[in-house]
Protein backbone atom coordinates (compact mmCIF):
# COMPACT_ATOMS: atom_id res chain seq x y z
CA UNK A 1 0.00 0.00 0.00
CA UNK A 2 3.19 2.52 0.40
CA UNK A 3 3.98 2.07 -3.32
CA UNK A 4 0.96 3.52 -4.31
CA UNK A 5 1.06 6.45 -1.80
CA UNK A 6 4.31 7.06 -3.05
CA UNK A 7 3.16 6.54 -6.75
CA UNK A 8 0.19 9.18 -6.06
CA UNK A 9 2.32 11.81 -4.13
CA UNK A 10 4.99 11.41 -6.92
CA UNK A 11 2.13 12.36 -9.70
CA UNK A 12 1.04 15.25 -7.32
CA UNK A 13 4.32 16.72 -7.32
CA UNK A 14 4.89 16.39 -11.30
CA UNK A 15 2.81 19.27 -12.13
CA UNK A 16 5.29 21.52 -10.52
CA UNK A 17 8.06 20.20 -12.54
CA UNK A 18 5.90 19.47 -15.62
CA UNK A 19 6.29 23.48 -15.76
CA UNK A 20 9.92 23.43 -15.38
CA UNK A 21 11.14 21.71 -18.92
CA UNK A 22 9.82 19.44 -21.71
CA UNK A 23 12.00 16.96 -20.22
CA UNK A 24 9.72 16.95 -16.69
CA UNK A 25 6.70 16.52 -18.86
CA UNK A 26 8.40 13.78 -20.58
CA UNK A 27 9.21 11.64 -16.78
CA UNK A 28 6.16 12.42 -15.65
CA UNK A 29 4.55 10.94 -18.68
CA UNK A 30 6.72 8.06 -18.48
CA UNK A 31 6.30 7.88 -14.96
CA UNK A 32 2.35 7.78 -15.14
CA UNK A 33 2.14 4.80 -17.71
CA UNK A 34 5.32 2.86 -16.44
CA UNK A 35 3.73 -0.74 -15.66
CA UNK A 36 6.33 -0.81 -12.20
CA UNK A 37 3.20 -1.32 -10.37
CA UNK A 38 2.13 -4.42 -12.33
CA UNK A 39 5.24 -5.85 -11.72
CA UNK A 40 4.57 -5.85 -7.88
CA UNK A 41 1.51 -6.80 -8.39
CA UNK A 42 2.62 -9.78 -10.24
CA UNK A 43 5.46 -10.37 -7.75
CA UNK A 44 3.07 -10.40 -4.93
CA UNK A 45 1.17 -13.40 -6.50
CA UNK A 46 4.33 -15.49 -7.06
CA UNK A 47 5.25 -14.58 -3.59
CA UNK A 48 2.12 -16.34 -2.13
CA UNK A 49 1.98 -18.95 -5.06
CA UNK A 50 2.44 -22.54 -3.86
CA UNK A 51 4.46 -24.61 -6.24
CA UNK A 52 7.28 -27.05 -6.34
CA UNK A 53 7.41 -30.09 -4.95
CA UNK A 54 6.99 -28.81 -1.30
CA UNK A 55 3.63 -27.22 -2.85
CA UNK A 56 5.06 -23.92 -0.47
CA UNK A 57 4.74 -20.37 -1.13
CA UNK A 58 7.84 -18.34 -0.31
CA UNK A 59 5.87 -15.97 2.36
CA UNK A 60 8.43 -17.62 5.12
CA UNK A 61 11.64 -16.62 2.68
CA UNK A 62 14.17 -14.97 4.80
CA UNK A 63 15.25 -12.01 3.16
CA UNK A 64 17.45 -11.07 6.20
CA UNK A 65 15.33 -9.58 8.34
CA UNK A 66 13.58 -12.47 9.71
CA UNK A 67 11.06 -14.94 7.55
CA UNK A 68 8.37 -13.44 5.69
CA UNK A 69 9.59 -10.06 6.64
CA UNK A 70 10.05 -7.76 3.26
CA UNK A 71 9.96 -4.40 4.59
CA UNK A 72 13.56 -3.11 4.64
CA UNK A 73 14.82 -6.67 3.32
CA UNK A 74 16.32 -5.20 -0.18
CA UNK A 75 17.99 -1.57 1.32
CA UNK A 76 19.94 -4.40 3.54
CA UNK A 77 21.36 -6.79 1.00
CA UNK A 78 23.69 -8.20 0.00
CA UNK A 79 24.42 -9.97 3.37
CA UNK A 80 25.76 -12.47 5.03
CA UNK A 81 23.35 -15.00 6.08
CA UNK A 82 24.28 -18.05 8.88
CA UNK A 83 22.65 -21.01 7.39
CA UNK A 84 24.15 -20.87 4.10
CA UNK A 85 27.19 -19.00 5.51
CA UNK A 86 27.53 -17.01 2.25
CA UNK A 87 26.93 -13.24 0.90
CA UNK A 88 23.81 -13.57 -1.01
CA UNK A 89 22.01 -10.44 -3.00
CA UNK A 90 17.72 -10.34 -3.50
CA UNK A 91 18.17 -12.69 -6.07
CA UNK A 92 20.47 -15.91 -4.96
CA UNK A 93 18.43 -15.55 -1.39
CA UNK A 94 15.41 -15.92 -3.85
CA UNK A 95 17.27 -18.37 -5.44
CA UNK A 96 17.77 -19.98 -2.04
CA UNK A 97 13.88 -20.05 -0.85
CA UNK A 98 13.06 -21.47 -3.90
CA UNK A 99 15.23 -24.63 -3.32
CA UNK A 100 14.99 -24.57 0.06
CA UNK A 101 10.93 -23.70 0.70
CA UNK A 102 9.63 -25.03 -2.27
CA UNK A 103 11.90 -28.14 -3.23
CA UNK A 104 12.71 -26.83 -6.20
CA UNK A 105 15.82 -27.98 -8.72
CA UNK A 106 18.72 -24.82 -8.98
CA UNK A 107 18.41 -25.95 -12.72
CA UNK A 108 14.35 -25.32 -12.77
CA UNK A 109 14.75 -22.60 -10.87
CA UNK A 110 17.30 -20.84 -13.41
CA UNK A 111 16.27 -22.30 -16.57
CA UNK A 112 15.02 -18.78 -16.92
CA UNK A 113 16.18 -16.09 -14.73
CA UNK A 114 16.27 -12.84 -17.32
CA UNK A 115 12.74 -12.75 -19.46
CA UNK A 116 11.61 -10.11 -21.99
CA UNK A 117 9.25 -7.75 -23.04
CA UNK A 118 6.51 -10.28 -24.11
CA UNK A 119 7.45 -12.97 -21.03
CA UNK A 120 8.92 -11.49 -17.65
CA UNK A 121 10.43 -14.04 -15.56
CA UNK A 122 9.58 -14.83 -12.23
CA UNK A 123 12.28 -13.17 -10.63
CA UNK A 124 12.27 -10.13 -12.35
CA UNK A 125 8.52 -10.07 -10.71
CA UNK A 126 9.40 -11.07 -7.49
CA UNK A 127 12.35 -8.74 -7.48
CA UNK A 128 10.11 -5.71 -8.39
CA UNK A 129 7.63 -6.87 -5.36
CA UNK A 130 10.85 -7.30 -2.48
CA UNK A 131 12.32 -3.84 -3.62
CA UNK A 132 9.04 -1.81 -3.58
CA UNK A 133 9.29 -2.55 0.16
CA UNK A 134 12.37 -0.61 0.77
CA UNK A 135 11.52 2.26 -0.96
CA UNK A 136 12.27 4.91 1.17
CA UNK A 137 14.77 3.28 3.20
CA UNK A 138 18.42 4.08 3.52
CA UNK A 139 20.46 1.58 1.54
CA UNK A 140 22.53 -0.34 4.00
CA UNK A 141 23.81 -3.57 2.99
CA UNK A 142 25.87 -5.92 5.18
CA UNK A 143 29.76 -4.43 6.44
CA UNK A 144 30.17 -5.87 9.52
CA UNK A 145 30.82 -9.84 9.00
CA UNK A 146 34.36 -10.63 7.66
CA UNK A 147 32.57 -12.79 4.90
CA UNK A 148 30.94 -9.28 3.70
CA UNK A 149 34.41 -7.21 4.19
CA UNK A 150 35.60 -9.84 1.91
CA UNK A 151 32.88 -9.64 -0.77
CA UNK A 152 32.94 -6.11 -0.81
CA UNK A 153 37.16 -6.00 -0.77
CA UNK A 154 36.76 -8.77 -4.07
CA UNK A 155 33.69 -6.59 -5.28
CA UNK A 156 36.38 -3.17 -5.22
CA UNK A 157 39.13 -5.54 -7.39
CA UNK A 158 36.82 -6.88 -9.30
CA UNK A 159 35.09 -3.35 -10.37
CA UNK A 160 39.54 -2.46 -11.49
CA UNK A 161 39.92 -5.83 -12.63
CA UNK A 162 41.09 -5.58 -16.87
CA UNK A 163 40.30 -8.89 -18.47
CA UNK A 164 38.59 -10.81 -21.63
CA UNK A 165 38.82 -10.50 -25.04
CA UNK A 166 38.74 -6.52 -25.34
CA UNK A 167 40.87 -5.92 -21.93
CA UNK A 168 37.82 -4.41 -20.04
CA UNK A 169 36.98 -3.59 -16.48
CA UNK A 170 33.95 -2.10 -15.08
CA UNK A 171 36.34 0.82 -14.66
CA UNK A 172 36.89 1.30 -17.99
CA UNK A 173 33.43 2.33 -19.14
CA UNK A 174 32.52 3.28 -15.53
CA UNK A 175 35.97 5.28 -14.19
CA UNK A 176 35.83 8.65 -15.42
CA UNK A 177 33.81 11.37 -15.16
CA UNK A 178 31.44 12.96 -17.46
CA UNK A 179 31.96 10.43 -20.29
CA UNK A 180 29.10 8.84 -22.63
CA UNK A 181 29.04 5.75 -25.15
CA UNK A 182 26.89 6.80 -27.80
CA UNK A 183 24.50 9.11 -26.11
CA UNK A 184 24.48 6.93 -22.72
CA UNK A 185 25.84 9.44 -19.91
CA UNK A 186 28.69 6.55 -17.75
CA UNK A 187 27.97 6.67 -13.83
CA UNK A 188 31.40 6.63 -12.11
CA UNK A 189 30.36 3.65 -9.80
CA UNK A 190 33.27 4.10 -7.42
CA UNK A 191 32.51 7.22 -6.71
CA UNK A 192 29.30 7.40 -4.19
CA UNK A 193 27.95 10.74 -6.31
CA UNK A 194 27.53 9.01 -8.57
CA UNK A 195 26.75 5.41 -7.06
CA UNK A 196 24.20 7.05 -5.15
CA UNK A 197 21.58 8.12 -7.12
CA UNK A 198 22.17 5.45 -9.47
CA UNK A 199 21.68 2.21 -7.14
CA UNK A 200 18.83 3.61 -5.60
CA UNK A 201 16.60 3.23 -8.54
CA UNK A 202 17.96 -0.52 -9.42
CA UNK A 203 15.89 -2.87 -10.19
CA UNK A 204 13.95 -1.24 -12.54
CA UNK A 205 11.26 -0.77 -15.25
CA UNK A 206 13.50 0.24 -18.91
CA UNK A 207 11.14 2.04 -21.54
CA UNK A 208 13.32 1.06 -24.43
CA UNK A 209 12.95 -2.51 -24.24
CA UNK A 210 9.87 -2.49 -22.53
CA UNK A 211 11.55 -4.69 -20.04
CA UNK A 212 12.14 -5.18 -16.07
CA UNK A 213 15.88 -5.35 -15.26
CA UNK A 214 17.50 -6.88 -12.22
CA UNK A 215 21.49 -6.37 -11.02
CA UNK A 216 21.90 -9.49 -12.00
CA UNK A 217 20.99 -8.99 -15.24
CA UNK A 218 22.90 -5.99 -15.42
CA UNK A 219 26.37 -8.03 -14.04
CA UNK A 220 25.30 -10.44 -17.02
CA UNK A 221 24.94 -7.60 -19.63
CA UNK A 222 27.81 -5.64 -18.47
CA UNK A 223 29.99 -9.05 -18.94
CA UNK A 224 28.84 -10.00 -22.10
CA UNK A 225 29.68 -6.43 -23.51
CA UNK A 226 32.94 -6.73 -22.20
CA UNK A 227 33.41 -9.69 -24.82
CA UNK A 228 33.87 -11.89 -21.03
CA UNK A 229 32.89 -15.51 -20.87
CA UNK A 230 28.91 -15.44 -18.99
CA UNK A 231 29.29 -14.84 -15.49
CA UNK A 232 26.99 -17.69 -13.78
CA UNK A 233 23.36 -16.37 -12.02
CA UNK A 234 24.03 -15.47 -8.36
CA UNK A 235 27.37 -16.40 -8.54
CA UNK A 236 30.28 -14.60 -5.76
CA UNK A 237 31.61 -12.42 -8.29
CA UNK A 238 28.35 -11.19 -9.22
CA UNK A 239 27.08 -10.60 -5.63
CA UNK A 240 30.80 -9.06 -4.48
CA UNK A 241 30.16 -6.48 -7.39
CA UNK A 242 26.60 -5.92 -6.24
CA UNK A 243 27.78 -5.68 -2.55
CA UNK A 244 30.71 -3.35 -3.38
CA UNK A 245 28.08 -0.91 -5.58
CA UNK A 246 25.97 -1.00 -2.85
CA UNK A 247 27.85 -0.09 -0.24
CA UNK A 248 29.76 2.77 -2.40
CA UNK A 249 25.87 4.03 -2.31
CA UNK A 250 25.39 3.47 1.23
CA UNK A 251 22.93 6.05 2.87
CA UNK A 252 20.93 6.88 -0.16
CA UNK A 253 17.58 6.50 0.56
CA UNK A 254 15.89 3.69 -2.06
CA UNK A 255 13.78 4.93 -4.59
CA UNK A 256 12.81 1.74 -6.77
CA UNK A 257 11.78 0.33 -8.36
CA UNK A 258 12.45 2.85 -10.96
CA UNK A 259 11.52 3.70 -14.87
CA UNK A 260 14.61 3.94 -16.56
CA UNK A 261 15.54 5.32 -20.37
CA UNK B 1 50.50 7.46 -20.15
CA UNK B 2 50.75 10.87 -20.79
CA UNK B 3 47.56 11.56 -20.13
CA UNK B 4 47.76 10.05 -17.27
CA UNK B 5 49.56 12.17 -15.31
CA UNK B 6 47.10 15.00 -14.23
CA UNK B 7 44.94 12.09 -13.44
CA UNK B 8 47.47 10.71 -10.98
CA UNK B 9 48.40 14.22 -9.35
CA UNK B 10 44.59 15.31 -8.65
CA UNK B 11 44.13 11.11 -7.35
CA UNK B 12 46.61 12.10 -4.83
CA UNK B 13 45.35 15.35 -3.89
CA UNK B 14 42.30 13.53 -3.11
CA UNK B 15 43.62 10.96 -1.27
CA UNK B 16 45.63 13.58 1.00
CA UNK B 17 42.04 15.46 1.62
CA UNK B 18 40.09 12.31 2.23
CA UNK B 19 42.04 8.89 3.32
CA UNK B 20 41.00 5.53 1.84
CA UNK B 21 38.40 7.40 -0.50
CA UNK B 22 35.83 4.91 -1.45
CA UNK B 23 36.39 5.27 -4.84
CA UNK B 24 40.34 4.31 -5.34
CA UNK B 25 41.52 1.56 -7.16
CA UNK B 26 42.91 -0.82 -4.74
CA UNK B 27 46.60 -1.89 -5.44
CA UNK B 28 46.32 -5.74 -6.38
CA UNK B 29 50.02 -8.21 -5.71
CA UNK B 30 50.43 -10.78 -8.33
CA UNK B 31 48.91 -13.23 -5.83
CA UNK B 32 45.70 -11.03 -5.64
CA UNK B 33 45.34 -11.89 -9.39
CA UNK B 34 45.72 -15.21 -9.68
CA UNK B 35 42.95 -15.25 -6.89
CA UNK B 36 40.56 -13.10 -8.57
CA UNK B 37 41.53 -15.24 -12.13
CA UNK B 38 40.72 -18.77 -9.77
CA UNK B 39 37.40 -16.78 -8.71
CA UNK B 40 36.53 -16.06 -12.40
CA UNK B 41 36.69 -19.52 -13.44
CA UNK B 42 35.25 -20.63 -10.80
CA UNK B 43 31.85 -18.08 -11.42
CA UNK B 44 32.02 -17.80 -15.25
CA UNK B 45 31.29 -20.70 -17.94
CA UNK B 46 31.15 -20.53 -21.58
CA UNK B 47 28.93 -19.29 -24.22
CA UNK B 48 29.20 -19.30 -27.76
CA UNK B 49 32.18 -17.38 -29.07
CA UNK B 50 33.12 -16.73 -25.58
CA UNK B 51 35.39 -19.33 -24.37
CA UNK B 52 36.94 -19.56 -20.52
CA UNK B 53 40.10 -18.41 -21.99
CA UNK B 54 39.55 -15.31 -22.05
CA UNK B 55 39.72 -15.45 -18.38
CA UNK B 56 43.28 -15.99 -18.44
CA UNK B 57 45.41 -12.69 -18.40
CA UNK B 58 47.95 -12.27 -21.03
CA UNK B 59 51.05 -10.16 -19.70
CA UNK B 60 49.81 -6.79 -21.08
CA UNK B 61 46.65 -7.35 -18.80
CA UNK B 62 48.75 -8.91 -16.27
CA UNK B 63 51.10 -5.47 -16.42
CA UNK B 64 47.94 -2.76 -16.33
CA UNK B 65 46.28 -4.54 -13.41
CA UNK B 66 49.36 -4.31 -11.25
CA UNK B 67 50.55 -0.64 -11.53
CA UNK B 68 46.73 0.62 -12.55
CA UNK B 69 47.29 1.38 -15.59
CA UNK B 70 50.10 3.28 -15.29
CA UNK B 71 53.38 0.85 -14.95
CA UNK B 72 56.56 1.65 -15.32
CA UNK B 73 58.38 2.75 -18.35
CA UNK B 74 61.05 0.10 -18.02
CA UNK B 75 58.37 -2.29 -17.82
CA UNK B 76 55.80 -0.95 -20.45
CA UNK B 77 58.49 -0.28 -23.22
CA UNK B 78 59.69 -3.91 -23.68
CA UNK B 79 56.20 -5.32 -23.57
CA UNK B 80 54.64 -2.21 -26.08
CA UNK B 81 57.77 -3.49 -28.44
CA UNK B 82 56.46 -6.87 -28.05
CA UNK B 83 53.15 -6.19 -28.74
CA UNK B 84 54.18 -3.92 -32.10
CA UNK B 85 56.48 -6.77 -33.03
CA UNK B 86 53.49 -9.48 -33.44
CA UNK B 87 51.12 -7.09 -35.64
CA UNK B 88 50.93 -8.38 -38.77
CA UNK B 89 51.47 -5.00 -40.89
CA UNK B 90 50.28 -5.64 -44.73
CA UNK B 91 52.36 -4.44 -47.78
CA UNK B 92 51.13 -1.80 -49.85
CA UNK B 93 48.62 0.83 -49.60
CA UNK B 94 47.00 0.88 -46.09
CA UNK B 95 44.05 2.65 -46.89
CA UNK B 96 40.90 1.10 -48.11
CA UNK B 97 37.11 1.50 -48.90
CA UNK B 98 36.22 4.63 -46.32
CA UNK B 99 32.72 3.70 -46.73
CA UNK B 100 32.77 0.14 -45.39
CA UNK B 101 35.08 1.43 -42.92
CA UNK B 102 32.03 3.66 -41.97
CA UNK B 103 30.23 0.79 -41.04
CA UNK B 104 32.63 -1.20 -39.43
CA UNK B 105 33.06 1.90 -37.58
CA UNK B 106 28.98 2.25 -36.34
CA UNK B 107 28.53 -1.55 -35.96
CA UNK B 108 28.88 -2.43 -32.26
CA UNK B 109 28.46 -6.11 -32.34
CA UNK B 110 31.81 -8.63 -32.53
CA UNK B 111 33.30 -11.23 -30.09
CA UNK B 112 30.32 -10.81 -27.72
CA UNK B 113 28.86 -14.17 -27.12
CA UNK B 114 25.41 -13.41 -28.71
CA UNK B 115 27.92 -12.54 -31.86
CA UNK B 116 28.57 -15.17 -34.31
CA UNK B 117 31.96 -15.33 -35.06
CA UNK B 118 33.10 -13.64 -38.19
CA UNK B 119 29.73 -11.95 -38.99
CA UNK B 120 28.98 -8.42 -38.76
CA UNK B 121 31.46 -7.84 -36.61
CA UNK B 122 32.23 -4.27 -36.02
CA UNK B 123 35.23 -1.81 -34.12
CA UNK B 124 32.54 -0.22 -32.19
CA UNK B 125 34.34 3.25 -33.08
CA UNK B 126 31.51 5.33 -32.39
CA UNK B 127 30.94 3.98 -28.72
CA UNK B 128 34.06 6.05 -27.80
CA UNK B 129 35.24 8.59 -30.48
CA UNK B 130 33.70 11.14 -32.72
CA UNK B 131 34.21 10.59 -36.12
CA UNK B 132 32.47 11.55 -39.02
CA UNK B 133 30.23 15.13 -37.98
CA UNK B 134 27.51 12.99 -39.53
CA UNK B 135 27.16 10.87 -36.76
CA UNK B 136 26.41 13.64 -33.60
CA UNK B 137 25.99 10.03 -31.68
CA UNK B 138 29.72 9.45 -30.89
CA UNK B 139 30.66 8.62 -27.26
CA UNK B 140 33.20 10.19 -25.97
CA UNK B 141 35.73 7.42 -23.76
CA UNK B 142 38.14 8.21 -26.32
CA UNK B 143 39.57 11.30 -28.27
CA UNK B 144 38.18 12.58 -31.19
CA UNK B 145 39.04 11.70 -34.43
CA UNK B 146 37.26 14.13 -36.54
CA UNK B 147 39.26 15.40 -39.11
CA UNK B 148 42.26 12.82 -38.05
CA UNK B 149 43.54 12.39 -41.96
CA UNK B 150 42.89 16.25 -42.94
CA UNK B 151 45.67 17.10 -39.59
CA UNK B 152 48.03 14.18 -40.14
CA UNK B 153 48.26 13.51 -44.21
CA UNK B 154 47.93 10.19 -45.89
CA UNK B 155 52.34 9.16 -45.82
CA UNK B 156 52.85 5.66 -45.88
CA UNK B 157 53.94 6.06 -42.48
CA UNK B 158 50.69 7.66 -41.09
CA UNK B 159 49.11 4.74 -42.95
CA UNK B 160 51.26 2.00 -41.04
CA UNK B 161 50.35 3.88 -37.55
CA UNK B 162 46.15 3.99 -38.07
CA UNK B 163 46.51 0.43 -38.97
CA UNK B 164 48.84 -0.81 -36.14
CA UNK B 165 47.04 1.45 -33.74
CA UNK B 166 43.56 -0.26 -34.60
CA UNK B 167 45.06 -3.91 -34.97
CA UNK B 168 46.90 -3.06 -31.49
CA UNK B 169 46.79 -0.27 -29.51
CA UNK B 170 48.56 -1.61 -26.83
CA UNK B 171 51.64 -1.15 -29.16
CA UNK B 172 51.62 2.33 -28.61
CA UNK B 173 50.38 3.01 -24.96
CA UNK B 174 50.67 -0.47 -22.96
CA UNK B 175 47.59 0.27 -20.70
CA UNK B 176 45.57 2.07 -23.41
CA UNK B 177 42.46 1.56 -22.80
CA UNK B 178 40.98 0.94 -26.19
CA UNK B 179 40.65 -2.39 -27.21
CA UNK B 180 43.34 -4.91 -29.70
CA UNK B 181 40.70 -5.55 -32.19
CA UNK B 182 43.28 -6.94 -34.58
CA UNK B 183 45.19 -8.96 -32.04
CA UNK B 184 41.87 -10.07 -30.35
CA UNK B 185 40.60 -11.15 -33.87
CA UNK B 186 37.25 -9.28 -33.77
CA UNK B 187 38.60 -7.54 -36.91
CA UNK B 188 40.08 -8.61 -39.93
CA UNK B 189 43.21 -7.00 -41.81
CA UNK B 190 40.56 -5.57 -44.84
CA UNK B 191 38.13 -4.44 -42.32
CA UNK B 192 41.47 -2.74 -40.46
CA UNK B 193 42.07 -1.13 -43.82
CA UNK B 194 38.90 0.18 -44.24
CA UNK B 195 38.79 1.90 -41.14
CA UNK B 196 42.16 3.23 -42.44
CA UNK B 197 40.88 4.26 -45.38
CA UNK B 198 37.56 6.18 -43.04
CA UNK B 199 40.33 7.97 -41.13
CA UNK B 200 43.06 8.95 -43.40
CA UNK B 201 40.78 9.58 -47.07
CA UNK B 202 40.87 13.00 -48.33
CA UNK B 203 36.92 11.91 -49.12
CA UNK B 204 36.22 10.15 -46.03
CA UNK B 205 33.28 12.15 -44.50
CA UNK B 206 35.87 12.54 -41.41
CA UNK B 207 38.02 14.59 -43.27
CA UNK B 208 35.32 17.34 -44.32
Amino acid sequence: MTFKLGLVLALAAAPALAQQSPYAEYQRMALENAPVELFELGGEELWKKRQGPKNASLERCDLGQGPGVLKGAYAGLPRHFADTDRVMDLEARLLHCMTTLQGRSRQEATKRVFGNADRPSEMEYLSAYVARQSNGMKIAPGRTHPKEQEAYDLGRKLFFHRAGAWDFSCASCHGEEGKRIRMSDLPVLSNPQFARPLMATWPAYRVSTSSFVTLQWRMNDCYRQMRMPEPTFGSDTTIALIAYMMATAAGEPYRGPAIKR
Amino acid sequence: MRHSLPLCFAAMLAACAAPATIGERPEVTTGDLDRITAVLKRDFHERGQAKMDRIELDAVQRLCNLHSDNPPEALAKPLEQAQFKAIPFPEGNLIGDWKRGERVAQSGRGSMWSDKPGVQDGGSCYNCHQLSPREPAHGTLGPSLAGFGKLRGTSAEMQKYAYGRIYNSKAYNVCSQMPRLGHAGTLNEQQIKDLVGLLLDPASPVNQ
